[in-house]
C-alpha cells in the first residue's frame, strides 16, 4: 500500500473492471494450465463430496449434528424441488438434482468467500456443461417414456390447440424446448455470476481508488460510501448466488418433469 | 468520456425485464397478502417467473459484452 501512496504524486488513471478481470493466469507459472477457477472447482467438489460422505457415513436413527445437517440439505432438494416440480417420480432424480444444486451453490458462494473471491460459474464452460447434462437427461427420458415420434409430436403438436396455429406454434415450441432451454440455463447462471462479480469489483476497486488515489474530501467520502456499498452488495450477492443455484436446479427438474408427463 | 454504447443499449433493454419482474413480485405479494397459507405454493411459481423474465436481461448483458 505504501508504494501506492508514494505513487500518488502522479495520480494513475482508474481502469474500470471488465471481462478481462475474469481471465486468471496459471497458478504455478507459465504452461501449467491450472488456474484459480479450476482450483475453486476442485475445492468445491471436495467440499460437497466430503460433507455428504461424512454426513451419511454412519446413519443412525437418532441423527447427530452432521447427519442432521446433511439430511436437511438433501431433504430440501427432495421436498422443495424434486417433489414439487416432478411429483412422485421425482425421488429417482433427487441424487442428480442434489449434486447439481450443491455443486452450483458452492461454486457460486466461492465468489464471496475471502481469498477465493471468484464465482467459478462465471466461466461459461461450467454452467454450459451442467446444462448439457440436464438437456441430455430430459430429452433422453422424454424419448424413452413417449417414444421418439411421440416425444416430438407431444412437444410440437400439443392437443387442444386450433389446427391453424400449428405452423406458427410448432417451430417455436421445437426451438424453445430443444435449442433455447440449454442456452438460457447456461446464460442465466453465467451472466448472473458475471454481473454480480463485476458489481463487487467496481464497488471495491472504485472505492479503493477514490480513497487512496484522489485528493479532497468529496473523493474520500465517495470512496467510503462505495466501500459500504461493497459490503451490502456482498450480502446481496450471497443471496443471489443461492437463488441462482435453486433456479438452475428447479428449471432442470421442471424440464425433466415436463418430459415425463404428457397429455394423451 | 469513453465507454461502449452497448452499455446504454443494455440499460434500455433492462427496462422491460425490470417491469416484468416487478409485476411478478407484485402479484406474488398481493397473492400472499390475500391468502397467507398459499405462500409455499406461490413462492416456487414466483421464482420461476422471475427466472424466466430475468433471462432477457441476462441475455442482454451477455450480448452487451460480446458484441
Amino acid at each position: 500500500m505504501s508504494d501506492r501512496l508514494l505513487a500518488a504524486e502522479a495520480p494513475e488513471e482508474f481502469h474500470a473492471p471488465g471481462p478481462r478481470d475474469f481471465e486468471y493466469p496459471e497458478l504455478f507459472g507459465e504452461g501449467t494450465f491450472f488456474t484459480k477457477p479450476m482450483l475453486i472447482v476442485v475445492l468445491g467438489t471436495l467440499a460437497v463430496g466430503l460433507f455428504f460422505y461424512y454426513a451419511a457415513r454412519r446413519g443412525s436413527l437418532i441423527p447427530g449434528k452432521l447427519q442432521f445437517a446433511g439430511e436437511s440439505a438433501y431433504g430440501f432438494v427432495r421436498n422443495q424441488i424434486a417433489a414439487d416440480a416432478i411429483g412422485r417420480e421425482g425421488i429417482k432424480y433427487v441424487p442428480y438434482l442434489a449434486s447439481l444444486f450443491f455443486f452450483i451453490a458452492v461454486l457460486n458462494i466461492a465468489g464471496i468467500i475471502p481469498v477465493l473471491q471468484f464465482p467459478a460459474t462465471s466461466r461459461i464452460a461450467i454452467p454450459l456443461f451442467l446444462a448439457v447434462i440436464s438437456w441430455v437427461i430430459f430429452n433422453y427420458m422424454g424419448i424413452k417414456r413417449q417414444g421418439f415420434g411421440g416425444y416430438f409430436k407431444n412437444m410440437m403438436f400439443p392437443p387442444g390447440v386450433p389446427k391453424a396455429i400449428y405452423p406458427l406454434l410448432s417451430p417455436i415450441e421445437f426451438m424453445s424446448t430443444v435449442v433455447f432451454r440449454p442456452i438460457t440455463l447456461t446464460l442465466r447462471l453465467t451472466f448472473n455470476m458475471f454481473a454480480g462479480h463485476l458489481v463487487l469489483l467496481l464497488c471495491i476497486l472504485g472505492g479503493e481508488y477514490l480513497l487512496f488515489e484522489t485528493q479532497g474530501v468529496v473523493g474520500f467520502a465517495a470512496g467510503g460510501i462505495s466501500m459500504v456499498f461493497a459490503v451490502i452488495m456482498t450480502f446481496f450477492e450471497g443471496f443471489i448466488q443461492l437463488l441462482q443455484a435453486y433456479v438452475f436446479t428447479l428449471l432442470s427438474a421442471i424440464y425433466i418433469g415436463g418430459a415425463l408427463t404428457y397429455e394423451h | 468520456m469513453e465507454g461502449s454504447l452497448n452499455m446504454v443499449g443494455y440499460g434500455l433493454a433492462a427496462i422491460g425485464p425490470g417491469v416484468g419482474i416487478g409485476l411478478i413480485f407484485a402479484a406474488y405479494i398481493s397473492g400472499v397478502a390475500r391468502q397467507p397459507e398459499a405462500r409455499s405454493v406461490l413462492q416456487g411459481i414466483a421464482i420461476l417467473g422471475f427466472a424466466l423474465a430475468e433471462a432477457l436481461a441476462i441475455i442482454g448483458i451477455g450480448l452487451a459484452f460480446a458484441l
